[in-house]
């Protein structure tokens, strides 16, 4: 017989102890590695464990990204919090619930199949015998390891996990401090980076002296091109910071690209190409008509409300950081050989911060902190300013699409080819063999980052979502990859699945207007898999969505769909939009089928962010430069959605109680933009296939 | 040790908050964020750009909700400044709070104690808004996790909720 899988992030902290302990006061404590991003992971991950122990959830607490406690679960990333994190939690707490269940049956004499457990006690059915995880808990030893032998409940047992559970963080966040914003420690000071003005920007000269005796400052740091400032106060940090600013030189490249339209630029860089899919031939004999278009995105800045923050203090030798980062243990090493200490002199613990949506500049600040706290000796609040958050943290890369198609006669695509253009799209510290913090490549001598590489499929990043969900006969996808990009890129909310389905669904409406079919009817043509067909069927219907209705000259309505890297969540939207003197988004419709659902409300809260951070990048965004100097620095030159922007929304899980929990953080944001580009054409007659779909991009495409 | 443009003077003021006297001792330009996070530890005033862009710092000022990151110290005396902290806790939710936790008008939730403030301070003015009220109301609050549309919800809840209580 073979041994069970376990889920992996318990096959790598496979001891039970590592996940769950019974305290003294008849409460429960998990340990997790996924981390509280705004997802609301610490909620569903506490409604996991308490299902599967047949506990009351208010006894559960759940600590997450402590390097001193919590299991090593990666990256917390990939809308994988509940697909991995949940799973090896679920399988850690049925395990333990089979062990006490066990030393019960043992204990009365009776077999397991007659004990019930009920908000943790254990009793013989029918009888007044019982017992508890806390009263057995001195005699079960948790210090074994999983054997994956343990079957976890089945969905239809679920009474906390797949409810509404209330979030468990937000009382503390709407009534006062609950961020590493707001710790503070003893003796503590405030510290501030003067960060360079572009990439690998030079220091040439700095008065440090006339900064040092600025009312406050308790240091300033220099250390080859990386200044740092301390102060009592961080209203005095701020001031030293902005003559530190103007009182410094630098030497600078100026060499970003001329024109800041991805076609300019991109295409025109040595790439390497790989095909990364491939069925049957092309180009395909028998076609009656072959069409092509060509799509692009630009670099999109996270921009994040809450620049990065964190704390840090030595003490005795010990470096402890608390930060918001995604992954607690990557940081921690990072910052050991930015430090030259041993992994063991240095603690990272998850504090929570304000959104992030992927890699922004979480740890880079991380490092600062530890910087600035070894440099002089007290510990350190080290807060970003909104600059150095749109500046200098890591964006979304820029990206080029080129789709071709082959159709027969009756206007069926028969071959398929998708070609891409693209920087890397994840560069997180710890993915390789370099130092990815931002500090570390100023200070003297510096670290070398990784060498740029990408996420390969099945997730993939240039290449998420690059192979349709269609059945097309044959098909050829592949990337060209530049690895040197020339702004700093890392792992942006989806990576190139926003690019891709943006490209692939705008370019299945291209076709299907071509054909002078219908759009919904002409995707369902093309698509097999139920699960695919059932959510473009549902939002279609909660949309009302009328075949072969037209757009009337300036209301229009359109459709994207995708299932997230072709290996999660299936998700289909719907948007309807008007357009003046810009592209309204009136309304916009959903349909997802992400699996069980742990907790409804909150997946519908993250598929509704999704869209409308999605119409913010569509409609608005994107990163401009001129020779030297990005020009994205506070919300006036990088500019997102507003209130008075957002449409009504309506998402509609489509429920599959049996099937695994699927993350859902992530699958919108492609649909979504390839919704608005198709309802602007519904609505106008007009394509336009680079994005962001500004005034300026419409007026040109109506030209 | 003046350099240009840097007032130095550290004095001794006294502000109104969440309805206490509270002496504080600064810079008279230091922006009222900072005095209100650093020495009077109301950290539910959050610093999200500096620059009057964002609403994350908002308070209520005199009944009005105002952006405390451009606001110095000194002009800021003799006012009644109410924080996040001054409306409820987590003992005792003021209502546009409960109807935030009850909506989950959230993800990270770092906007939304100013926007919290702003929706305070507006049905204090207007108990029962208009769509198009609230939204003004939220004209300079941004959100990046895409809550916007929940807190419109909580607030029109937190309209309903304050109306019935109210009601005699
Ligand atoms: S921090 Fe005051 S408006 Fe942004
Ligand atoms: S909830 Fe995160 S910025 Fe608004």
């Amino acid at each position: 017989m073979s041994r069970p899988v376990l889920p992996r992030s318990l096959a790598a902290t496979p001891r039970l102890d590592r996940w769950v302990r019974f305290d003294d006061n008849l409460a429960v404590t998990v340990w997790s590695g996924k981390v509280e991003i705004g997802q609301g992971i610490a909620t569903a991950i506490a409604q996991i464990a308490a299902d599967e122990l047949d506990v009351d959830i208010r006894r559960v607490s759940v600590v997450a990204g402590d390097t001193t406690q919590s299991p090593d679960e990666g990256y917390t990333s990939g809308s994988q919090s509940i697909e991995s994190g949940g799973m090896a939690m679920r399988q850690a707490c049925a395990e333990v619930r089979a062990l006490f269940v066990a030393e019960a049956a043992r204990r009365f004499e009776v077999s397991a199949a007659e004990l019930r457990v009920r908000d943790g006690s254990i009793r013989v059915a029918g009888t007044d015998l019982s017992t508890s995880y806390w009263e057995l808990a001195p005699q079960v030893d948790l210090a074994r390891d999983a054997s994956g032998a343990a079957q976890p409940k089945a969905a239809a047992l679920h009474t906390v996990a797949g409810s509404s559970v209330q979030r468990r963080d937000l009382p503390a966040k709407l009534t006062g401090g609950a961020y590493v914003h707001d710790m503070s420690l003893p003796r503590m000071v405030h510290g501030r980076v003067l960060r360079p003005p572009s990439g690998g920007a030079r220091l040439e000269a700095l008065d440090t002296g006339t900064i040092r005796a600025m009312p406050g400052v308790v240091a300033v740091v220099l250390n080859g091109s990386f200044v740092g400032i301390c102060a009592e106060r961080e209203e005095q940090a701020v001031a030293a910071l902005k003559a530190a600013r103007a009182a410094a030189s630098w030497r600078e490249r100026g060499s970003l690209p001329q024109s800041t339209e991805v076609r300019d630029f991109l295409p025109a860089m040595r790439a390497e190409r790989t095909v990364v899919g491939r069925i049957g031939d092309l180009p395909v004999a028998g076609a009656a008509r072959r069409v092509a278009a060509s799509y692009s995105k630009p670099y999109l800045a996270h921009a994040s409300i809450g620049p990065s923050c964190a704390l840090a203090r030595t003490q005795d030798g010990h470096l402890t950081v608390w930060s918001h980062t995604q992954g607690p243990h990557h940081l921690r090493s990072q910052i050991a050989r930015a430090l030259a200490l041993s992994p063991a002199d240095v603690d990272v613990v998850h504090a929570d911060g304000a959104g992030c949506y992927g890699h922004n500049g979480a740890d880079d600040v991380a490092l600062d902190a530890a910087l600035l706290a070894r440099a002089c000796g007290r510990p350190v609040l080290m807060q970003w300013t909104r600059e150095d958050e749109l500046a200098s943290s890591p964006y979304g890369s820029a990206m080029l699409v080129d789709i071709s198609a082959s159709l027969d006669g009756d206007g069926q695509v028969i071959g398929w080819a998708h070609e891409i253009w693209s920087y890397p799209h994840s560069s997180r510290p710890g993915s390789g063999e370099g130092v990815d913090l931002l500090a570390a490549w100023d200070i003297d001598p510096p670290f070398a980052p990784s060498k740029p590489k990408d996420v390969p499929l099945p997730h993939g990043g240039a290449t998420r979502n690059a192979v349709p969900a269609y059945d097309f006969p044959a098909q050829e996808i592949a990337c060209n990859l530049v690895r040197e990009s020339p702004l700093r890129v890392s792992a942006l909310r989806s990576l190139g699945a926003y690019a891709n389905v943006f490209a692939i669904e705008s370019f299945i409406d291209e076709l299907a207007a071509a054909a002078n079919e219908d759009p919904v009817a002409f995707r369902l043509k093309h698509l097999r898999d139920p699960r695919a067909r059932a959510v473009i069927e549902s939002a279609a219907k909660a949309a009302a969505w009328t075949q072969g209705r037209k757009g009337d000259g300036t209301r229009g309505r359109g459709i994207g769909f995708a299932r997230y890297k072709d290996i999660s969540a299936w998700c289909a939207v719907i948007a309807e939009v008007a357009v003046g003197a810009k592209l309204e988004v009136k309304r916009v419709i959903a349909a997802v089928d992400a699996g069980e659902a742990i907790n409804p409300d909150a997946l519908v809260n993250q598929v509704e962010g999704g869209i409308i951070q999605a119409i913010s990048w569509t409609l608005k965004e994107q990163v401009l430069w001129d020779s030297t100097r990005v020009s994205a620095r506070s919300w006036d030159s990088y500019p997102i959605l507003r209130f008075d922007e957002v449409p009504e929304i309506e998402v509609t899980i489509v429920s599959r109680p049996d099937s695994p929990p699927l993350g859902v953080g992530e699958c919108a944001a492609g649909p979504t933009a390839a919704a608005l580009a198709n309802a602007l054409y519904d609505a106008m007659g007009v394509r336009v296939r680079d994005l962001p779909l500004t005034p300026e991009r419409i007026a040109r495409a109506m030209e | 040790m003046t350099s240009a443009g840097m007032d130095a003077d550290v004095t001794v003021r006294t502000l109104r908050v969440n309805g206490v006297d509270r002496e504080v001792t600064a810079a008279p330009d230091t922006p009222l964020v900072y005095i209100l996070r650093n020495d009077l530890g109301l950290k539910g005033t959050r610093f999200g750009c500096g620059e009057g862009q964002c609403g994350a710092c908002t308070v209520i000022l005199d009944g009005r909700a105002v952006p405390s990151c451009d606001l110095p110290l000194w002009s800021a005396e003799g006012h009644e400044i109410t924080t996040v902290e001054g409306i409820g806790s987590e003992g005792g939710l003021h209502p546009v709070q409960q109807a935030f936790i009850d909506v989950q008008a959230a993800q990270c939730g770092y906007c939304c104690d100013g926007i919290v403030m702003a929706a305070v301070a507006l049905l204090d003015r207007v108990p029962d808004p208009t769509d198009e009220a609230i939204v003004a109301a939220l004209e300079r609050h941004l959100c990046r996790c895409g809550a916007h549309t929940r807190i419109l919800r909580a607030i029109r809840a937190a309209a309903v909720a304050m109306a019935k209580s109210a009601a005699p």
